[in-house]
């Protein structure tokens, strides 16, 4: 069976109108923050895309004097990803703070001992986490998620870590949109053209940690979460037998990140099951 | 029929707040009342909002109830359809519309297909209606849907069937993303059924959507009127409230239905025999089988 040049690779099409995305992703924030009486927002600004795009469409949603950024370097963060941040918060003209984290990292190795690679990785988005909400109470602002729906799928973040946050209007875009958005958008070319990153320790990269191309596993991801596909399926569409059970795998294994903890029922209204009602409940 | 002015109220009802909403209503019946228009149509659960769950108890009306009285005392001489939870005899939950004119509900739709897949779960919280049935309305004909309802072809049909020469579908879809080419994506697919429905009932159709967030789920508005050949006569933005008054004009519905005489046309003891034949075989009845199984 021929393909007409113009298919995208596997029939999967990831192209968004990123006006009225941005349209629909401001409206909701706008929304979803005024209706909890506050009017504010704080976010980490990472000086990575997702978060860029996460600031500019809150400056765009509640105005900059509504919006404060939090740049949370650690001694091991690259000093490019600094810079980038204050690039986002002087293009935008919001509010921002610089808090070093390596001393609350350092405090926690010192009480508990050292820890591995990737748990210190885990540590210091928790204490990013800590500071985030204490200037949320501080401020009387809300915590937005900078999460996208490509690592939330893969669980590629920290359990009550980057994960958490109050709202989070890129959450069900994939990497590759998150971009076509940053480019509506206007977010500096430099940040644009970064390999994405934890920047958790030097030389970090996402796609060299997942061992795949955003691009790819975000159709792959399409496939089998969008649209429903059957594992043969997506690799008769032309994607790699290991790529697919790989994706496969990574999302069953971490829906744990994605729903609150078990509650085990032993009454007759239990949270979870049917105490039903929505987030916005009253608000 | 004769020619109406219907307001089309694009809201973005607060969840589980009757008292706000109703504030909101009598507000847009009095600005239908200065801007002439004889309709003022919201959207599905316009009293109540979408994402209910545990609360549908907590916001269910009796048709007597206070608040629809309120609503309809502020109808004399502009009629509203609003959507509310009825909270029906046996103590049923319908998710419903009424027409109220003259002071008074003049109509009843309990919404008949609650859709309970994918994101929805009305199944769970609603019971069906039971009916679908044109009514007289001051300027004619006409036939209330919810949402659903429409997206089985057999609700507009059975409506105009009864004589029908507006259908009215007020709604809280919610929009899924925008795409290049398309915009957001779910008013396009609207755009698509509903102008057939137009065309195939050469009846007008009114179109009221909501709009705002409730957890995250965007309401895609896109409110519309096509007129009895399919042809837009009014439409409204997404993501935004709206208003807009679309004129029903009475002689376009009689060129429609003389240029395409499809209700005449229609075989409706065709349509009951080969009917009762699906059925018989469905339900593996008697060829004797009398119709009122239920």
């Amino acid at each position: 069976m021929s393909r007409p040049a113009s298919e995208p690779p596997g029939g999967v099409d990831l192209a968004i109108d990123a006006a009225w995305t941005a349209r629909i992703l401001t409206a909701f924030l706008r929304d979803e923050i005024s209706r909890t009486g506050l009017g504010r927002a704080v976010v980490g600004l990472s000086g990575g895309l997702d978060s860029a795009v996460t600031a500019y469409l809150l400056a765009r949603a509640l105005g900059p004097g509504a919006v404060r950024a939090i740049l949370m370097p650690h001694r091991a963060s690259s000093p490019g990803s600094l810079r980038d941040a204050r690039r986002v918060v002087a293009a935008l003209g919001i509010a921002s703070e610089e808090v070093d984290i390596s001393g609350m990292v350092d405090g926690f190795e010192r009480v508990t001992g050292e820890v591995d690679r990737l748990r210190l990785g885990n540590v210091m988005a928790r204490c990013r986490m800590i500071v985030l909400y204490d200037r949320s109470a501080r401020d009387r602002a809300l915590v937005v998620g900078t999460s996208n729906k490509t690592e939330l799928l893969l669980g590629y973040g920290t359990l009550y870590g980057d994960m958490a946050s109050a709202v989070n209007p890129i959450g069900d875009l994939y990497k590759t949109q998150v971009r076509q958005l940053a480019r509506h958008l206007g977010v500096p070319a430099a940040i644009l053209r970064k390999r994405p990153s934890a920047d958790l320790w030097p030389d970090q990269t996402d796609e060299d940690e997942l061992g795949f191309h955003y691009e790819e596993v975000d159709r792959v991801l399409t496939l089998l979460v969008d649209r429903r596909v059957s594992l043969r399926t997506a690799v008769r569409r032309g994607f790699d037998r290991r790529l697919v059970r790989r994706v496969d795998g990574l999302v069953v294994r971490s829906q744990f990140k994605r729903r609150l903890p078990v509650v085990a029922k032993v009454s007759t209204r239990s949270i979870g099951w049917d105490f039903r009602y929505p987030r916005d409940w009253r608000s | 029929m004769k020619t109406v002015r219907v307001a089309l109220a694009q809201t973005a009802p607060k969840l589980g707040d009757v008292d706000a909403n109703l504030a909101t209503h009598l507000e847009a019946i009095a600005r239908a009342r200065r801007e002439h228009a004889g309709v003022v149509v919201f959207p599905e659960l316009s009293l109540t909002g979408y994402l209910l769950r545990d609360q549908v108890p907590d916001v269910a009306l009796a048709v007597g109830a206070a608040s629809l009285r309120k609503l309809a005392a502020a109808c004399r001489d502009v009629d509203a359809v609003v959507g509310f939870v009825e909270e029906a005899p046996g103590h049923r939950y319908h998710n419903a519309l009424a027409y109220l004119a003259r002071g008074r509900v003049r109509h009843v739709h309990r919404k008949v297909y609650l859709p309970t897949y994918g994101m929805f779960d009305e199944g769970r919280d609603f019971a069906p209606g039971e009916r679908l049935r044109a009514f007289d309305a001051p300027f004619g004909r006409a036939g209330l849907l919810v949402c659903e309802d429409a997206w089985h072809p057999t609700s507009a049909w059975l409506l105009a069937q009864e004589g029908a020469e507006v259908v009215i579908v007020a709604s809280s879809g919610p929009s899924r993303g925008a795409r290049p080419r398309q915009g957001v994506t779910s008013i396009r697919v609207w755009q698509e059924l509903l102008r057939v429905t137009a065309r195939f009932q050469t009846a007008w159709v009114v179109y009221v959507n909501r709009v705002g967030f409730e957890d995250g789920l965007n309401f895609g508005g896109g409110s519309m009127v096509l007129d009895p050949f399919g042809r837009t006569a009014a439409e409204l933005g997404p993501v935004d409230t709206g208003w807009t008054v679309a004129e029903l004009d009475g002689e376009v519905l009689r060129r429609a239905r003389t240029a395409y005489p499809l209700l005449r046309d229609e075989n409706l003891e065709l349509v009951r025999r080969e009917l009762d034949r699906v059925r018989r075989v469905r339900y593996d009845l008697p060829d004797d089988e009398p119709d009122d199984r239920r």
